[in-house]
């Protein structure tokens, strides 16, 4: 450092920064006694280099959760809490100031930009408003188009997909290790997620096989035979937002969606009994076929799980 | 700032006595004056750069929490490039066979696979996971915190409208992102996440089976396509978004300068506060190390997300009682209060029991938030420029407003443990579900009033000033007298009046280098 010229920071010399005198009250530190704010500053940056050093070591012989967290921790800790209190109580104290400029312009500077942007669109697009036509047209054509890659390519579209599982008539319903389910292979009382026969693990076709008892049972008018000896299929998405229905409470009869607690009717033909669901559980139905194999006597009679648009 | 070079020294301004010129001779240049000359004549920083050293930054504690939210974001880039090295997005199935006991031989999806690997395999790995996602909750926390104290001091009014707007939008990017990076490690909770955003789509009239299979890739769950595309949308895409709107909030902050409650000094024309450099960098780098401890050592600490108990996802399993990150739970509240309203009709569906809580309802509330600083001028007429913050029981009406929007959303949040809380308090779920949709509509009305009551108490009270007790004594001769008593402590300096930041120090002959930083002394002749 040599000389200096004299302290005119305000660039065009309009405000001279102020030259403060050494003893000024505001460069005083804010901390009433320095001395000690330096003991706790110093006191945490030991503290910090201790917990750096700590997990150094640590990390060396092995590394062991909870001890990384505390060490590292702390290290980190002590470090930013020495930072911030010399910054808060070793600086000088002020308070200062700085002054607020108005961020806008005058009144003319403010209409001649107005007008240069309406000026010269104007003058763009005067006498040539089949050009700018033809600039909408082709700039709509290129949103359109880029749809296509953007979004359309995403994904198919859905066509028949929510509408229809992979349940065929006569599938066998299988369970997750793809074995065939027979009729003695729930006790009454017993609950087990099946799958088509080639499909197991589907999201779609998952579905509840409960047995409330072992006499058929019909769950509404024109399911007679849906229920024989006791077992009842019904699809396992929610048809409130699709989560699996998973909870089949065997006293009360009802299978509970954990997701928003939606309640339905085993015996009821799954109705809904509680909760934001809006419509019953949709029921397959089955029979047992000669050999006591359970299978699926047709499709599922209406699109499964959530509601959408298209459903009807 | 001007060095050696510039023309002789002119007359000295203000009290400086002059500069004793030395024997004429140049010597080398300091370091730094050399590199600020260097940078100056390439980038012209230095009256911006020394405006920008004496940016002024109120001291008052709510001024923190932005700064929290801003460093857990440094965080959550920083811990989310490591999870980046070891994490692999995609769905293909492999065998476990690593540290884990339990889970080995179990079939699950690379995703799932790796985020384990990462946590048992990898030293220091659970703990930048974790790390990770508590510093997620603590990001969206302050956010919303942060933006509670915006609202309830008036500082999104005239002019800083825009920035309130870059604000809301980074609370919902800062949610959506958040969701997205939860549903990263395919778990079977996270798995569960998913299934529903599919339904939330799909719930969507006219376009909501399209718009779900190609987010998807097909029908749910689609074709393992989610999670790749999940991953880009959560470390590319949003995190690039969600960075330059932090800097264009930031850069608005420069723009307009902070705000500042009134007080000794304190005018609509000034701010008042400590400057950048160097006591604010200090304190604020200070935050930044104690912010990264905390979370570090959360990290460690306090379990989070534990996912190898969870299990990989597969789609027909289900776990129980778990909630989805807090700031989800206003989402959960509202789909499990709302009633099973489904329009069908014209061979069409509108599944109003997803659609309105899952998509009409966060549309409602962001496009509110968004408007509030416009709709709040339309109704009072105040279009004034304000720079000075208000105590928010200075505006009953608008701090009640706002206590009640806070108790309508959390009175959600906690509906969205019906279930925990009907199994603690041994009640049925329906009493608990009729409570809450009562609950959602008298909760906030009672919470308004009372606000605005105490708001009105409080301002006429004039309580905010700590006052002094008295102090009755008794002479010896029977009669007594009032004195005041003593500053309390923590009543806080007596403070001084406001000075600009000075450039130079004025160092007596007499005195040695003295104990002030960030300051250029400059000898007096005497
Ligand atoms: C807005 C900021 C962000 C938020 C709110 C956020 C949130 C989350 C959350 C909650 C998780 C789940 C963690 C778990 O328990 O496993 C997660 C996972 C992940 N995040 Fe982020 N994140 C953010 C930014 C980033 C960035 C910038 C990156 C990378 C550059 C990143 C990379 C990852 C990766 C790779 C995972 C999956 C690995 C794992 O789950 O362990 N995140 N994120
Ligand atoms: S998904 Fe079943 S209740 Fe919501």
């Amino acid at each position: 450092m040599t000389q200096l010229p004299p302290p005119s920071v305000g660039g065009d010399g309009a405000e001279d920064v102020p030259v403060a005198a050494f003893d000024d009250a505001h460069l005083q530190p804010y901390a009433k006694h320095p001395r000690r704010a330096e003991i706790v500053v110093g006191a945490c940056l030991f503290v910090g280099f201790l917990g750096f050093v700590a997990y150094g070591a640590t990390y060396w012989v092995g590394g062991q959760t909870q001890v990384e967290a505390v060490t590292l921790g702390l290290g980190f800790f002590g470090f930013g809490f020495a930072m911030s209190a010399w910054g808060k109580y070793l600086m000088p104290k002020g308070p200062f100031t700085e002054d607020r400029h108005p961020v806008e312009g005058t009144e003319p500077e403010v209409q001649a930009l107005a007008a240069a942007v309406s000026e010269r669109g104007k003058m763009v697009f005067r006498r040539r408003g089949v050009l700018g036509g033809l600039l909408g047209l082709a700039g709509a054509a290129m949103g359109v188009v880029l749809a296509f890659p953007l979004l359309r390519s995403l994904g198919p579209q859905p066509m028949k997909a929510l509408d229809t599982t992979d349940w065929k008539p006569g599938a066998y319903l299988v369970d997750i290790n793809a074995r065939r389910i027979t009729v003695d292979d729930l006790e009454v009382g017993g609950a087990l997620t099946v799958f088509p026969e080639g499909f197991v693990g589907s999201a779609i076709d998952q579905t509840m096989l409960i047995r409330p008892s072992s006499v058929n049972i019909v769950t509404k008018p024109g399911r007679e035979t849906w229920g024989p000896q006791g077992y009842l299929a019904y699809s396992k998405v929610c048809t409130h937002a699709g989560c699996p229905v998973g909870l089949y409470m065997e006293q009360t009869q009802q299978l509970l969606c954990p997701c928003h607690q939606s309640l339905f009717d085993v015996l009821d033909g799954a109705q809904q009994v509680f909760g934001p669901a809006p419509r019953p559980l949709p029921q397959l139905p089955l029979y047992i076929d000669s050999l006591g194999y359970l299978r699926a006597q047709a499709p599922y009679d209406q699109p499964i799980g959530p509601g959408f648009w298209e459903r009807s | 700032m001007s060095s050696t070079t510039t023309p002789p020294p002119g007359p000295p301004a203000g009290s400086v006595p002059g500069v004793p010129s030395a024997d004429g001779k140049q010597k080398k240049l300091d370091p730094v004056d050399a590199g600020v000359k260097w940078l100056d004549q390439r980038l012209g920083i230095a009256k911006g750069g020394r405006t920008f050293l004496d940016k002024i930054f109120p001291d008052h504690w709510s001024f923190l929490l932005g700064e929290i939210a801003l460093y857990s974001f440094v965080i959550l880039i920083l811990t989310g490039i490591y999870l980046s090295l070891f994490y692999n997005p995609s769905t293909a199935t492999v065998v476990y066979h690593g540290a884990y006991a339990p889970l080995r031989g179990v079939r699950m999806s690379a995703a799932y696979a790796s985020t384990v690997n990462l946590s048992f395999a990898v030293r220091s790995g659970l703990v930048i996971r974790q790390m990770h996602h508590w510093a997620a909750d603590v990001f969206v926390g302050s956010i919303a915190v942060h933006m509670a104290r915006i609202f309830f001091t008036g500082a999104y009014r005239k002019p800083r409208e825009l920035n309130w707007i870059v604000g809301v939008t980074l609370l919902m990017l800062a949610i959506v992102n958040g969701f997205i990076g939860y549903s990263l490690p395919d778990d079977l909770v996270s798995g569960t996440g998913i299934r529903l955003a599919f339904s939330f789509v799909l719930s969507i009239p006219l376009v909501g089976s399209y718009l779900a299979f190609f987010v998807f890739g097909g029908n749910y769950p689609g074709n393992g396509d989610i999670i790749p595309r999940f991953f880009i949308l959560h470390v590319v895409v949003l995190p690039l978004v969600i960075l330059g709107l932090i800097a264009a909030h930031l850069g608005l902050l420069v723009r307009q300068k902070h705000t500042q409650f009134p007080g000794h000094g304190r005018t609509e024309k000034n701010v008042v506060g400590t400057p950048m450099y160097p006591a604010f960098i200090a304190k604020t780098t200070g935050y930044l190390f104690m912010i990264t401890g905390v979370l570090w050592a959360m990290g460690g600490l306090l379990q989070i997300n534990p996912i190898w108990q969870y299990g990989p996802y597969e789609p027909y399993k289900i776990s129980y009682a778990v909630q989805p990150d807090w700031y989800m739970g206003w989402l959960d509240g509202a789909l499990r209060i709302m009633p099973s309203w489904e329009f069908v009709g014209f061979g069409h569906t509108i599944p109003f029991e997803v659609f309105l809580p899952a998509i009409i309802f966060p549309g409602v509330t962001f496009t509110l938030f968004y408007a509030w600083p416009f709709i709040e001028a339309k109704l009072t007429g105040d279009r004034a420029v304000h720079h000075l913050l208000v105590r928010p029981r200075d505006r009953p009406l608008i701090t009640a407003l706002g206590a009640g929007m806070l108790a309508f959303y959390f009175t959600l949040f906690s509906a969205s443990s019906t279930d925990v809380l009907a199994n603690f308090f041994q009640i049925s779920l329906n009493s608990v579900l009729w409570f809450f949709r009562f609950a959602v509509i008298f909760v906030p009305i009672i919470v308004f009033f009372v606000a605005w009551r105490m708001c009105i108490d409080l301002s006429l009270s004039g309580a905010g000033k700590r006052k002094r007790a008295n102090i009755v004594t008794r002479s010896a001769t029977g009669e007594y007298a009032i004195t005041k008593s003593d500053r309390r402590p923590g009543d806080g300096h007596e403070e001084l009046d406001p000075e600009l930041v000075p450039t130079f120090i004025e160092v007596p002959d007499t005195v040695g280098m003295g104990e002030t930083v960030g300051v250029r002394r400059i000898p007096r002749r005497v």
